[in-house]
């Protein structure tokens, strides 16, 4: 059984993404039997290039991968190359952490609260500054060029290549290139850069291509923030297949393939921005400068990070009000009323998408779990690690979820489904879900699991335990912690997810988050208030179990409060 | 304790693909100790490794592991009823102590909590089952370790460096310690080691596996 954990993970990944490509592919060149499509032709390409303001949603998608993958990563390798431990840098560590369980349509609301025009920046600053006695004319979420789309992606991105960077950073040893960089006449910054930063790219690399992923193909948050005449690609897709006429599936086909393209080229434009810095970066390097002027730049660092968290928390202090606010004068900063009328009003519509939220995330969670620990089990015991060939295929296998769009494959996944007569059920949900999850939980649990002592199972099994003992008894117990963070990491992932839900569950199958993305159009701020505090507070759950319970279990064991 | 092992270890050779890494043929008897030295590199803890079973798929190894008479050298490790005893005590930290020489204990023993005692007794830690092992000194852990060894019934023993950690004059009286009792014991043990006065105190035979 063991060993076939690695290739139904595989499989499991794999297959769905296939299909689904493949069933997009073929309605984009017009073949559909099921909607009369019979022969191939190029009629949807040209009904989709006809579409007015194509070429600006491509051109915003487009940018929206790159800035905000630049930017991102850009305040990260500021930051650690900037760090020095002091407690100011571990404060906005800690602080930056709980982000990563944040939701991103939870981070969108809470920013669109935040710098909309009559948001709690505007608020703030008015009309002592401004001026302002009315909210301005100003289009400052939605803009046009999807700059409001790229600081949310910016702001939920930050925290997650930063978690992926220190992950990454121990097995390098910064410290001692550091140290001796210093002894060499480098300044500390630049000692980073030269000595650190060249050998962490290669680390965080894949994350960083999910990053572009993603940020070229989001649905949710660019429903909340991005441009709305056109929207970007990814949500002018889901449009047209949501279209009552459903002859426009095959343009929407059409345009799924596009944004393949269009991800895909943001993809090798990035990678060519590696190369070219790669070239450039050598001669940096050979030149030997030391360095110099590097305060502002440390400075800047730790401003661009503070910034970008701190809007994330203030944003959701601004749900946090609005949801309580009764009236709400504009330039007041604060509500002149408090009311819970929006809370009890929602409450009972609340309860059922929380349960169907949370029985789809515990369901996914739990089965990736059990495939994780399936594979990374069997690679113990085949003494096969992942540096040796086979399984480092595999294993960038488990990326592709995270790199294929979204979009691009869903749909046709969903047509897959209609084909073979599957009915939308909170399982196949949950089962769209998992294909995200498990990239996740695996990534997140792996490291710990090939990390763990050998002579712990090794001294185990001289005294005579059984593999299955050693499984249960030794390493389960020694590997809680890392176990329930990445149970906590699953969840959130699946607690956060917006178009599996909507495309699998047919918009059927209402969860905390395809709700509150739903009122991002109605803009009643109290009521969405509510719904996005409570999406950002359940992975939050999750997290809150993750480090409580071991504390509690091994509260009289010394030796189980660290890490193992 | 019982009357006493054999371990036979019959021309064994390690390779790593392909290139040859040691060979020893050697007998070891209740109660001795056989001391195997050589420097890093030289495929003693690779030696270790292939007699407790758990050598990487990277090497290759032959000959025959006799214990008793009978080879145990396709036996899984837990199978082989060798012990193992680290560098490190390596007590399990999600254990108590007394958790700890349960672990190891064969299933049959009714009486598993008297026998806790008496080893804890033996070693001059009456009392201590309860306790978290993150709460022991360095050598009160090594006593519980080798402790845990003995309560697993084991017929040989392997030794990887197990007194190298510990300051010098807890060493001297954790040598003394684990040799008596293996010798009590009647088993037979190798000990691997790089350093001179171990091999003087363990008092068997040496074999050195640099000059190979």
């Amino acid at each position: 059984m063991l060993r076939l954990a690695p290739l139904l993970i595989v499989t499991l990944l794999v297959a769905p993404i296939l299909a689904g490509l493949t069933m997009a592919l073929l309605p984009a060149f017009g073949y559909l039997p099921a909607l009369g499509g019979e022969r191939l032709s190029l009629a949807p390409w040209r009904e989709l290039l006809a579409q007015p303001g194509l070429a600006r949603s491509v051109a915003v998608s487009l940018a929206s991968g790159l800035i905000t993958t630049a930017v991102s990563l850009g305040v990260v390798l500021l930051f650690l190359a900037g760090a020095s431990g002091s407690r100011l840098d571990r404060w906005i560590r800690r602080l930056v952490a709980p982000l990563l369980s944040l939701p991103h349509a939870a981070a969108a609301f809470g920013l669109a609260f935040l710098i909309a025009p009559s948001g709690l920046l505007a608020r703030l600053v008015s009309p002592g500054l401004t001026g302002w006695e009315r909210p301005p004319d100003l289009l400052l979420v939605n803009d046009p060029w999807g700059l409001s789309l790229m600081a949310g992606l910016v702001v939920k991105e930050i925290p997650f290549l930063l978690l992926m960077s220190l992950a990454a950073l121990p097995q390098l040893d910064p410290d001692r290139r550091i140290a001796m960089a210093r002894s060499l006449g480098y300044r500390p910054l630049t000692a980073w850069f030269k000595v650190v930063a060249p050998a962490l790219y290669p680390l965080i690399r894949l994350p960083v291509y999910a990053v572009i992923a993603y940020a070229t193909a989001v649905v949710d948050v660019a429903l909340i923030l991005g441009p709305t005449l056109p929207p970007t690609l990814a949500v002018s897709i889901l449009t047209w297949f949501h279209d009552p006429d459903l002859s426009r599936r095959f343009m929407a086909s059409a345009g799924a393939v596009l944004q393949l393209g269009v991800t895909a080229a943001a993809l090798v434009a990035w990678w060519c921005l590696e190369r070219g810095a790669t070239r450039l970066g050598r001669h940096w390097l050979a030149r030997g400068g030391r360095g110099q002027g590097e305060q502002p730049l440390r400075l800047a660092g730790r401003a661009l990070i503070l910034l970008a968290t701190l809007s994330a928390f203030v944003g959701l202090v601004g749900l946090a009000l609005g949801s309580v606010a009764g009236f709400w004068r504009f330039p007041e900063a604060l509500p002149q009323s408090v009311t819970a009328a929006h809370w009890l009003r929602a409450l009972p519509t609340l309860a059922g998408p929380v349960a169907t939220t949370a029985l789809i995330a515990i369901g996914a969670t739990l089965c990736a779990l059990v495939l994780t620990l399936a594979a990374l089990e069997n690679e113990q015991r085949s003494g096969r690690h992942p540096a040796q060939g086979r399984l480092l295929s595999a294993l960038t296998l488990l990326y592709l979820p995270l790199i294929v769009p979204q979009i691009a494959f869903l749909f046709g996944l969903v047509v897959v489904m209609e084909s073979l007569g599957i009915r939308p059920r909170p399982w196949l949900v949950m089962f769209g879900h998992l294909l995200f999850v498990l990239p996740y939980v695996f990534l997140s649990l792996s490291e710990a699991y090939r990390r763990l002592d050998p002579r712990w199972s090794q001294l185990a099994s001289s005294l005579g335990a059984s593999r299955h003992a050693v499984f249960w008894r030794v390493r389960l117990p020694l590997l809680l912690a890392p176990l329930l963070t990445a149970g906590a990491v699953g969840l959130a992932v699946s607690i956060g997810q917006y178009l599996p839900t909507q495309l699998l569950g047919a918009g059927r199958i209402a969860t905390v988050t395809t709700e509150a993305v739903s009122l991002a159009a109605g803009g009643n701020r109290r009521v969405i208030g509510v719904w996005a505090l409570v999406q950002a507070c359940l992975p939050l759950a999750g997290f809150a179990l993750a480090v409580g319970l071991p504390r509690l279990i091994w509260s009289r064991r010394r030796g189980m409060q660290g890490a193992p | 304790m019982t009357a006493g092992h054999r371990l036979r270890l019959q021309a064994i050779e390690i390779s790593l693909e392909g290139a040859p890494l040691l060979r020893l043929d050697a007998a070891v008897g209740p109660g001795e100790v056989l001391t195997v030295m050589g420097p890093s590199g030289s495929g003693k803890s690779t030696l270790l490794a292939y007699l407790a079973g758990f050598l990487a798929p990277a090497f290759r190894a032959s000959g025959r592991i006799l214990l008793d008479g009978s080879d145990i050298g396709r036996l899984p490790a837990e199978r082989r009823h060798i012990g193992l005893l680290f560098q490190d005590p390596l007590l399990f930290p999600h254990l108590s102590v007394a958790g700890n020489l349960r672990f190891g204990m064969p299933r049959d023993k009714v009486d598993k909590g008297e026998r806790v005692e008496a080893a804890l007794a033996q070693v001059g830690l009456a009392g201590f089952g309860p306790r978290d092992p993150a709460t022991l000194s360095g050598g009160q852990q090594a006593r519980v370790a080798l402790m845990r060894l003995l309560l697993a019934e084991p017929r040989a023993v392997l030794l990887d460096e197990p007194f190298t950690r510990l300051d010098l004059p807890l060493r001297h009286e954790m040598r003394r310690l684990v040799f008596d009792r293996l010798r009590q014991a009647g088993l037979p043990s190798l000990l691997v080691t790089h350093d001179p006065q171990d091999a003087a105190a363990a008092g068997g035979p040496v074999v050195d596996l640099a000059g190979q």
